[in-house]
């Protein structure tokens, strides 16, 4: 099945011509990036903007105002974790985790180090080791019906937590789907073809976005995968999730000071 | 080896098409064959009419992929009509939605404000939801509309588990604070009924205590909202964020989803329930079909869920009609719309009639105007059933779409029964599990955890007489039959919970359960092994120690 998939010649800008692309920041000190990905700088900078070029997230500290990158220019680079379909959010955040309440940055750990946790012992691989907070996959690449089941918000939040960047699903379910855009908390892309067929954990990922859709690049294999255009959920994480797309609007004001 | 005409593109529907399907499965020779028949036009189906046959050889599991391919085969793409001048029907889903956002027309795809009716939330995400909203709209923000909002506490009650128990306190001080009119609240954990506010089970709370109307928009931070469809409503359920802009300004920007039609006709055979049709139904052309006679066929099924599958409506209205949907209580059409969101549906929605109005009006005084469908409106998919072919189904593990027939898993031994749930744990359901104990006389070989959804179905268990059982009221025969106790009603161990659940599967055991999901973990352990069932397998498996088929005792 994999040979019948589409894929494209690899077309990367030589390193030369093309500054280094800015990374991820803060959320991945311990992101590994392989050798063979020679456009790369060897160290994880901080964007110089000082704003994150991940979504602007729905925290307080950045609402309304977050990066003022359009999606245009949305980059998101790493080490990918590979599932399978229908990861339901009991697999991504066992229920029993569902009481913990990620508004204080002790909960929003405890989340973290939970995410993906519900898997079956069968994937050998955890997200995230035990002892740690933080995954050292910042992408998560899935087939089908990715974030089925529960309506609770715990299932993005708690990737976000762990420093996932970007989900690249086949399908998603739909209240995982807009709770993500609404959150802010991981980037939810889809893919054109099975993806999660062709790559590997820990293979080393870029992934690009524009306005008409993006190109996810896998370094350690050399192909690169079409994905689909954002869509109607464009705007609302252009402007930061449900509340700054709500206030762009005129819909409703700013928070008033207490 | 998939004929030519199959797409193995994932289903997008470009414009609302009208499609009928046939698809069965029979064997000759032990090889297994599917035949299907599509009728793209708007007539029921008959001999001819048909295409011409499609064959696909099946082998092992491929039936998933298979079906949700069919439906992908089948919707044509046509350029989208919406654009010209004029105006199609619209659906009730439509309907609903263009009235709760003042516009006189909205079409699938539309993204639109939508006032909003009701909002429910729980313990579990009621914090969160109020959190995101003082943090957005201030401190001293106060909701949209303090009488609108309703706050039912159901998920992690009964247990010791700090934080869930803090959960519950948040959601009185926030209640206290903006003087939210319902907040089903409990204290003493010890004694449920101690508690005369507590209520349980947020969905079939929402119902019995008047909050579902027809036409009304309802929204919930639980993903089984959906049930509340089955009163002609939009229901459907939210993430904290969405819960949190809805507390602060009472709207929500949706998109319009496009609606796909299953017409249910046919008496309900006596051992179904609905639980059976959402899970599976056969799909029989109404019209005189010869060519179904003269085949032997394995067996005829179509599952609802297990057709379409686990995605297959997503982003999708499920639209439930017919002579049979009009014959089932409101309990059981909240049973049917409670497992929409297996399939991926946005929403499930059911005309209501005498029956829904009887009920709401013994509930509730507030006015409400219901909607239909347009004759004229389009929809995506259109799906016939004839339920009086239809035989008691289970899921298997892990997915809700794995579907099968219960007697053909007669031989996988069980550990336990857990009947509760808003799918499966309100007092019709129980009623049925005790029609079948009593019918039967005999023990149960496994624990079979009861655990009503809400406190009133736990007095109906033990206070209405079950018909035909001379008096004897379901907690009686429930005792006879040597079932544990029926426990404080609650969520209970349909998702597992905090450690000390009651009926968690702590252990990777085998458990025929009333309830929605059976994804890996879902009770519990990650080992588990969940079938979905109705209260009628479910009794028949614990009689048994087996997944059983209900007609072993009730024919």
């Amino acid at each position: 099945m994999a040979s019948s998939l589409p894929t494209l010649s690899r077309a990367l800008p030589s390193s030369s011509s093309k500054p280094p692309s800015p990374l991820v920041p803060f959320r991945s000190p311990s992101l590994k990036i392989t050798t063979s990905t020679s456009f790369l700088p060897t160290s994880i900078s901080l964007s110089s903007r000082g704003a994150s070029f991940a979504i602007p997230r729905a925290t307080p500290a950045s609402h309304g105002s977050g990066s003022d990158e359009t999606l245009a220019k949305t980059t998101f680079h790493g080490l990918c974790f590979v599932l399978k379909d229908n990861i339901d959010t009991d697999q991504i955040i066992p229920a029993d985790k569902a009481t913990i309440f990620p508004s204080n940055q002790q909960e929003r750990d405890e989340i973290a180090s939970n995410a993906l946790s519900g898997l079956p012992d069968s994937h050998t691989t955890r997200f995230v080791e035990p002892g740690e907070i933080k995954s050292k996959y910042s992408i998560i690449i899935a087939g089908e019906n990715f974030g089925c089941g529960s309506s609770r918000e715990h299932a993005p939040v708690c990737l976000g937590a762990a420093g996932a960047k970007a989900v690249v699903a086949q399908t998603y379910a739909r209240i995982f789907f807009r709770n993500s855009v609404a959150t802010g908390e991981v980037f939810p892309l889809e893919s054109e073809v099975r993806v999660c067929d062709e790559c590997t954990t820990g293979d080393t990922v870029t992934i690009e976005l524009r306005d008409s859709g993006g190109l996810l690049t896998n370094h350690t294999t050399g192909k690169q995968y079409k994905l689909k255009a954002i869509g109607d959920a464009g705007p609302v994480i252009d402007a930061g999730g449900i509340f700054a797309y709500a206030r762009k609007m005129g819909m409703i004001p700013s928070p008033s000071v207490a | 080896m998939a004929s030519a005409v199959i797409s193995s593109s994932p289903f997008v529907c470009k414009s609302p098409a009208r499609v009928s399907i046939i698809i069965f499965h029979f064997s000759v020779s032990n090889l297994q064959f599917s035949y299907m028949v599509v009728n793209l036009g708007h007539k029921d189906l008959g001999f001819s009419s048909f295409r011409k046959p499609s064959q696909i050889s099946i082998h092992g599991c491929q039936k998933k992929s298979i079906s949700r391919m069919i439906v992908s085969v089948m919707a044509p793409q046509r350029s989208s009509s919406t654009s010209g001048s004029v105006k199609t029907g619209m659906t009730m889903t439509e309907k609903i939605l263009a009235k709760a956002a003042g516009k006189s027309h909205v079409v699938p795809g539309d993204n639109i404000w939508v006032n909003v009716d009701v909002l429910m939330t729980h313990d579990v995400c009621g914090p969160g939801a109020f959190g995101i909203f003082k943090r957005e709209f201030g401190e001293n923000a106060k909701v949209w509309d303090s009488e609108k909002i309703i706050v039912i506490p159901d998920h992690y009650i009964f247990t010791t588990d700090k934080r869930a128990n803090r959960n519950v306190d948040i959601m009185r001080e926030h209640c206290r604070e903006q003087n939210i009119k319902y907040f089903y609240d409990i204290t003493d954990l010890g004694d449920f009924r101690a508690n005369p506010d507590y209520k349980g089970v947020c969905h079939v709370a929402l119902a019995q205590e008047g909050h579902c109307r027809p036409g009304e928009v309802l929204l919930g931070t639980d993903s089984h909202t959906c049930t509340a469809g089955a009163f002609g409503q939009f229901a459907t359920g939210i993430g904290n964020t969405d819960a949190g802009f809805v507390l602060g300004t009472g709207k929500i920007l949706l998109k319009v989803p496009p609606t796909m039609r299953f017409i249910l006709d046919g008496e309900m055979p006596s051992y179904l329930q609905a639980k059976d049709l959402i899970l599976q139904a056969s799909v029989i052309c109404l019209t005189d079909f010869v060519f179904l006679t003269i085949i032997s066929y394995r067996s005829i099924i179509t599952v609802i869920i297990g057709e379409i599958s686990v995605a297959g409506a997503t982003y999708k209205t499920m639209e439930f009609s017919g002579t049979t949907i009009e014959s089932l209580t409101m309990e059981e059409r909240m049973t049917l719309c409670n497992m929409v969101v297996e399939a991926g549906g946005k929403n499930g929605v059911i005309p209501p009639d005498a029956t829904t109005f009887n009920y709401v009006e013994n509930r509730t005084s507030v006015p409400f105007q219901p909607v239909y469908s347009d004759g004229n409106a389009s929809f995506v998919a259109d799906y016939r059933f004839d339920v009086s072919k239809l035989e008691p189904v289970v899921a298997k593990p892990h997915s809700p779409d794995n579907r099968a027939l219960a007697r053909e898993c007669k031989d996988v031994k069980i550990d336990r029964v857990y009947i509760g749930s808003c799918t499966g744990g309100k007092t019709e359901d129980f009623m049925a599990a005790a029609k079948l104990f009593h019918a039967a006389g005999k023990q149960v070989k496994v624990p079979t955890f009861l655990v009503p959804a809400t406190q009133k179905v736990w007095m109906d268990v033990y206070a209405l007489p079950v018909p035909g059982a001379g008096g004897k009221t379901c907690a009686q025969i429930f005792e006879e039959a040597g079932c544990d106790t029926p426990t404080s009603p609650s969520c209970g161990a349909c998702l597992g919970g905090p450690a000390d659940t009651y009926a968690r599967l702590n252990e990777p055991q085998v458990c025929v359960s009333t309830t929605n999901r059976n994804f890996p973990g879902r009770m519990g352990h990650k080992e588990g092994q969940i079938y979905l069932a109705s209260p009628y397998t479910a009794a028949a498996s614990a009689l048994t120690g087996h997944v059983t088929d209900p007609r072993e005792f009730l024919q």
